[in-house]
């Protein structure tokens, strides 16, 4: 391993911008006059729009021009389609209404955008705004906002063809195999689980910048987005905007995203619709609560789940019903999220003979659900790990004796749920785990912590997660609309440096590190002179950006297969220059050598022969030096570990502690450590954030009650503890550099293990996320009042 | 409209501004200093921290009048020409930061506590002390790791001055 090869813990590239301020995101970007956008939005979660006298604007200071669904249904834009196609048991397509742009009569959801109003400031803009949603007439129709309830016949109805405000009714796996599984089983565990509604919450909120140019005829929007090059393509398939080739999407530095930014949204399309229509350049935005409001929002699943066990603890089969909420519409990739990404994981890390999982999903008077970190996946693990705890207690087996008698042990294995797990060591990364917690001193610490009148509980979570997404034959016959392949091109420069252009996008992970220590370790060449290019479409040819822990495994992978084209002209380049047939030269450590002799080029002298073009003709071969790579993943990737997670309760107050948390991943080769461990890190408070802390909580209304950090709990500093991660490695066999993938991993193995460790301490399972102090002080009355009736 | 004036990163500044003009948005819009960002607009976030007159202020709920004459620094100010500030180089040798959002406000915090507080600072004081700052990205792991180190850097080189 060199300083900045594979392996190391290269210190960032990229954070020289982002410590010293000048960081690139897209409120930063200014285009010389332009204007600024604020969206009219509905105030009401649900209602008819009679009229918008958009007259009450005439006279006001510094307003450009309005735009309404009015506008919108003149130039024939698209509304924002579903691009998974899901089908329903009985064969039927999914009712998926598109989402217009702005209202077209109705409003679905508190935040739905109905009008935009552009002004020369911002101010102005906001002033013209909310003077203009005065000036709309509302009839205000009764909410449909609890995803069980408004399936129910007398519900109030979202959509005219939509009846019972179910997109659709969706199996997977084998009813019957599973039904005869309960039937013999000698124990059955069942759960009732609220996976709670979450907001992504990225620190840079969602902005646009959308920029006509009249001489060229084209649309430049910047834009916060994960994928630009799937937003040029949404934009411009779907909705009409503009042609491809007259649309550019540039993602500049971008503050996370968390799956939130995959999508795209109305704010940013109109941007650059209003650029068009003004003449002028269009900027928005978005205010936290805007955010809050509008951002596609994560998980919100309602499931009963129940396991089937012999009499000796050994899984029989499993089986799941589960109310997805879609929300208001169906977002960009929502109806992929409870079925293909969360039902083909319920075998999670064990041998299950037996699945079967139905899934409804449905509309309610609320912001649009989607992909947030983990999609699905986090759904899954939850079920699966609470169900194998509760079973371990149940039949009095400890849990992690439970655990190794269930796991998979011989690979490949083929779930009942479609995926083929490739390789993997679910024992090393238990034992690993409990070895680092002290699984064995736990009884001991337990008593101390009784002693201090504390409720000290241990729990553990074996996630298993699919990731690189994903092979393309393999999603498009499950239903999406794209494929989900990657891009690379290699550029060496005249001078030896080396442009690596990605359709992989980084808003936080750390590309333009890793990606540059992989051409640093291939080339043998200094890391400095590397450098990554990303998110622009006008650069980058095409890409499908950056998501489901995809852009090692495919990513990378692409820009692997490009070096190994780039490696192989150089070789034949620098076989002209020594005078030896290219199959007897040797590349290693940036040198060209001649097998067996002592002759040798550098890779400078190489790079610049192959632009001069003295050393060979046109019939040997054209000049330059730059490859270009699709990657198709043959299979997903599988990353699996095992968190542990130990902590405290005041039974008093209900505060709780973490004591200890142990994260052992297996993701294969690790390029970077330290940005491996920075992904786990983060991961893991956002989902101890869940467990504990966060819920976006809709009234009966469909006002969101909990849109501004005031009401919102996010994680801060002291609500976390140090981690312990660590590894366990089996290269993944599908990918050229044996990666699976860490970037979600924290995310889908933590709200486990944190319910797993509190229902630990309490005695019993009554008790359902997120445990903020209050809840875990009433369940901890139930424990104190059950050990009193002892 | 009235002239607002300040001195910003060492330098005076004079520009007209709207009352309701806040100072984050003097700075990045007038000023052109982009570095400081808005996460949340309610004071909650502490991606727009600032020093003014030494003190760590929230720029997204302060209004640029309320500074006439005052000493602003943003993160563009913090590292002495092309040599970082000591909390700079800790965020990046630690990797504190991950999207690099929230961390010109993580920054200018951390520097603040450690001048308020004197350092080397512990970490559950580093923990308590960053209740006005929100990351969603890191965990805070790193950024504590980040906050510790270079609080004890900060405090090695007061001492050296000192002896």
């Amino acid at each position: 391993m060199t300083e900045t090869g594979i392996g190391a813990p290269v210190r960032r590239l990229e954070d020289q911008r982002f410590i010293t301020g000048t960081g690139n995101y897209t409120d930063d970007v200014n285009v010389a006059g332009q204007g600024y956008a604020y969206f009219v939005r509905s105030p009401h979660a649900h209602a008819a729009i009679k009229s918008i006298d958009t007259s009450v604007l005439k006279g006001m200071s510094g307003v450009v021009g309005v735009l309404t669904g009015e506008d919108v249904a003149a130039d024939s834009l698209g509304p924002l389609p579903a691009g998974w196609m899901i089908h329903s048991k009985n064969g039927d397509p999914m009712k998926a209404p598109g989402h217009p742009l702005l209202a077209q009569g109705k409003v679905r959801y508190v935040g739905d955008p109905i009008a935009v109003v552009v002004g020369e400031t911002f101010a102005e803009a906001k002033d013209a705004g909310e003077a203009l949603l005065g000036a709309i007439t509302f009839d205000e129709l009764p909410a449909s906002v609890d995803p069980v309830a408004t399936t129910a016949k007398d519900a109030p109805q979202l959509f005219d063809d939509v009846p019972n405000n179910t997109a659709f009714d969706w199996e997977l796996g084998n009813k019957a195999e599973t039904e005869a599984a309960f039937k013999a089983a000698s124990h059955v565990t069942t759960l009732n689980i609220v996976n709670n509604r979450l907001v992504p919450n990225a620190m840079e909120p969602r902005a646009a910048l959308g920029d006509y140019d009249a001489g060229t005829g084209t649309i430049t929007i910047y834009t916060t987005s994960q994928n630009p090059h799937v937003a040029r393509l949404v934009m411009s398939a779907f909705l009409n905007l503009a042609p491809e080739h007259k649309l550019r999407c540039i993602a500049p530095d971008v503050g996370g995203g968390f799956g939130s930014k995959i999508y795209v949204y109305s704010e940013e399309v109109v941007c650059g619709w209003a650029a068009k229509r003004f003449k002028r350049a269009v900027k928005w935005t978005a205010e936290r609560t805007e955010s809050f409001l509008t951002d596609a929002h994560g998980r919100d699943h309602v499931t009963k789940a129940e396991l089937a066990m012999d009499d000796k603890g050994k899984i029989l089969g499993l089986r799941v019903h589960t109310v997805a909420n879609l929300g208001g519409y169906p977002s960009l990739f929502s109806t992929s999220v409870p079925t293909y990404l969360y039902a083909t994981l319920l075998s999670g890390q064990y041998d299950i003979p037996a699945i079967y999982a139905e899934v409804d999903a449905v509309y309610t008077n609320t912001a649009p659900v989607d992909a947030y970190r983990g999609a699905g996946r986090p759904e899954a693990t939850f079920v699966v790990e609470r169900l194998v705890e509760v079973a371990a207690r149940e039949m009095g087996i400890d849990p992690a004796t439970f655990r190794k008698r269930n796991f998979i042990k011989k690979f490949p294995h083929q779930t009942p749920v479609i995926m083929a797990y490739d390789v993997g060591d679910y024992h090393a990364s238990l034992s690993k785990a409990m070895d680092l917690v002290d699984y064995k001193g736990f009884g001991k610490r337990k008593r101390a912590s009784a002693k201090d009148g504390k409720l000290r509980g241990i729990g553990f979570s074996a996630y298993i997660e699919a990731c690189g997404i994903a092979p393309s034959q393999a999603v498009g016959s499950l239903g999406a609309g794209v494929g989900l392949w990657e891009s690379a091109e290699v550029r060496v420069n005249p001078v030896g440096t080396i442009e690596v252009l990605t359709g992989s996008h980084s808003h936080g992970q750390g590309h333009e590190t890793t990606f540059a220590q992989l051409v640093s370790d291939r080339l043998g060449q200094p890391i400095e002179n590397v450098s990554i290019v990303h998110g622009d479409t006008d650069k980058v040819q095409f890409g499908m950006g950056t998501y489901g822990s995809r852009s090692g495994a495919v990513g990378m992978s692409a820009i692997s297969k490009a070096l190994d084209k780039v490696v192989a002209k150089a070789k034949k380049v620098a076989g002209f220059i020594l005078e030896a047939s290219d199959a007897d030269i040797e590349f290693k450590d940036g040198n060209f050598t001649v097998a067996g002799t002592d002759k040798s080029i550098d890779w400078t002298s190489v790079a610049l022969q192959a632009y001069v073009a003295h050393k060979f003709g046109p019939d040997d071969m054209e000049p330059g030096l730059k490859e270009g790579a699709f990657y198709d993943p043959t299979n997903f990737t599988f990353p699996a570990g095992v968190h542990i997670c130990e902590l405290e309760i005041d039974a008093d107050t209900g505060v709780t502690t973490i004591e200890n948390w142990v994260a052992i991943d297996d993701f294969g080769t690790i390029i970077n450590p330290l940005i491996v461990s920075g992904q786990v890190h983060g991961g893991i408070a956002q989902g101890v954030g869940q467990a504990m802390l966060e819920g976006a909580a809709y009234n009966d209304n469909g006002q969101l009650v909990t849109a501004s950090y005031m009401d919102y709990c996010m994680p801060r500093a002291d609500d976390l503890p140090s981690f312990t991660v660590d590894h366990t490695v089996t290269p993944c066999p599908s990918n050229p550099l044996g990666i699976k993938g860490c970037g979600e991993a924290g995310a889908i193995a933590s709200p486990a293990a944190v319910m797993n460790a509190l229902t630990d301490a309490l005695g019993h399972e009554d008790i359902q996320m997120p445990a903020t102090p209050q809840v875990i002080w009433r369940a901890a009355q139930k424990t104190i009042t059950k050990a009193a009736a002892e | 409209m009235p002239t607002v004036s300040m001195t910003v990163n060492g330098k005076p500044v004079s520009a007209e501004a709207e009352p309701r003009t806040l100072l984050v948005q003097f700075l990045r819009e007038t000023l052109r200093l982009t570095g400081t960002h808005v996460g949340c607009d309610t004071s909650q976030c502490g991606a727009c921290v600032v020093h003014v007159d030494g003190r760590a202020v929230k720029a997204c709920t302060a209004l640029a009048m309320q500074f006439e004459g005052a000493e602003v620094t943003t993160i563009e100010g913090l590292a002495d020409g092309a040599e970082l500030h000591p909390m700079q180089a800790a965020f990046r040798e630690h990797h504190g930061l991950q999207c690099g959002f929230c961390t010109p406000g993580m920054i200018m915090a951390a520097v603040e506590m450690v001048e308020r507080l004197g350092g080397p600072l512990d970490e559950a004081t580093i923990r308590h002390e960053l209740e006005g700052n929100i990351c969603r990205c890191t965990g805070y792991h790193n950024i504590v790791k980040a906050i510790a180190a270079g609080s004890a850097e900060m405090s090695s080189g007061v001492r050296e001055a000192a002896e």
